[in-house]
């Protein structure tokens, strides 16, 4: 079976406060970078998985993402750069 | 009466919680560890108790509510099975989808540590049946992630089906929460999920005993 690589990209809704963020913008004011408009903070997530074919691994990244990796109240995800990486294992 | 609190990797209040509701209902509750794929026999409530349940990875609550005996808390309380989590146990409700909404990174950032004021919103829960709307009573919080959140759609259908069981005083709120949400019911009211801790103040050694009448509602609850 192929595997596939590909990076997950979980970032806040539109709107959800983002506490941690900001933080990081204002600790970057305080080191003098000016011009900073806003910093929004996520998660990234590099997987591998075997699957039949690139649908399938699509498929598999996004259930995982809706069941337990993104909370969809707040979070929105997307699926990166999902690429095989061996035409078998 | 026959409780169950629930015990996962990183639960750390499961012991005060028993003490509290051996001392309320004279009996000793069971421990279901998480592993579990059903309640002992008998069982009138399930109670989900404070902690950092798998050290809180990827989203407080995320991973415990995935646990195995999860599926059959949540069965039992679509069956109307009275559940009350507490601090990381509502965290834990919430990511299971048994309460709507989202619980967040305290606005200020910080773990807070304190009494604040609550006002209770709704007795429609059976545990809050021993107060009446608008009493309040001073309840300690611990936590680093109570800042509930929710679409404005869902702040509204909490108002209208009278979801919203505890809030903070007004000045009160530590954590940012929308609306001063402290604690929400489901629909059905068998489902409470609130950020303080009322086993904190329960026994006799505890600076008051008021949290005790939110675990007396369970002994009214059992049917």
């Amino acid at each position: 079976m192929p595997t596939y690589e590909a990076r997950l990209i979980i970032t806040l809704k539109q709107g959800v406060l983002d506490p941690q963020g900001q933080a990081s913008a204002s600790a970057l004011a305080g080191l003098g970078f000016e011009g900073l408009q806003s910093l929004r903070q996520g998660k990234v997530m590099d997987l591998t998985l075997e699957a039949n074919d690139e649908p399938t691994a699509r498929e598999a990244l996004s259930a995982m993402c809706e069941k337990l990796l993104a909370n969809t109240v707040i979070e929105d995800y997307q699926i990166d750069g999902l690429a095989q990486t061996s035409a078998t294992s | 009466m026959a409780l169950a609190v629930i015990q996962f990797p990183g639960s750390n209040r499961d012991s005060d919680m028993v003490e509290a509701l051996a001392h309320v209902t004279g009996t000793k509750p069971h421990l279901v560890w998480h592993a579990e794929t059903s309640l002992p026999a008998g069982i009138e409530a399930v109670v989900l108790p404070g902690g950092f349940s798998y050290g809180d990875y990827l989203r407080c609550g995320a991973i415990a509510a995935r646990a195995p005996v999860m599926t059959e808390v949540a069965k039992r309380a679509q069956q109307g099975l009275p559940v009350i989590g507490v601090c990381n146990g509502f965290q834990i409700l919430i990511e299971a989808g048994l309460l709507p909404g989202a619980l967040m990174r305290n606005a200020n950032l910080r773990f807070v540590c304190k009494t604040v004021d609550l006002e209770v919103q709704s007795n429609r829960s059976r545990f809050l049946e021993g107060f009446d709307v608008g009493t309040r009573w001073a309840c300690p919080v611990a936590h680093g992630d109570g800042n509930y959140v929710c679409s404005a759609d869902m702040l509204a259908r909490l108002q209208d089906t009278d979801s919203i069981a505890l809030t903070y005083a007004s000045g009160s709120n530590p954590n940012g929460s929308v609306a001063n949400i402290a604690g929400i019911t489901n629909e059905a009211g068998n489902v409470l999920g609130m950020m303080p801790h009322p086993e904190n103040i329960s026994l006799p050694h505890q600076p008051t005993q008021v949290g005790a009448r939110i675990f007396e509602g369970l002994l009214h609850a059992a049917a």
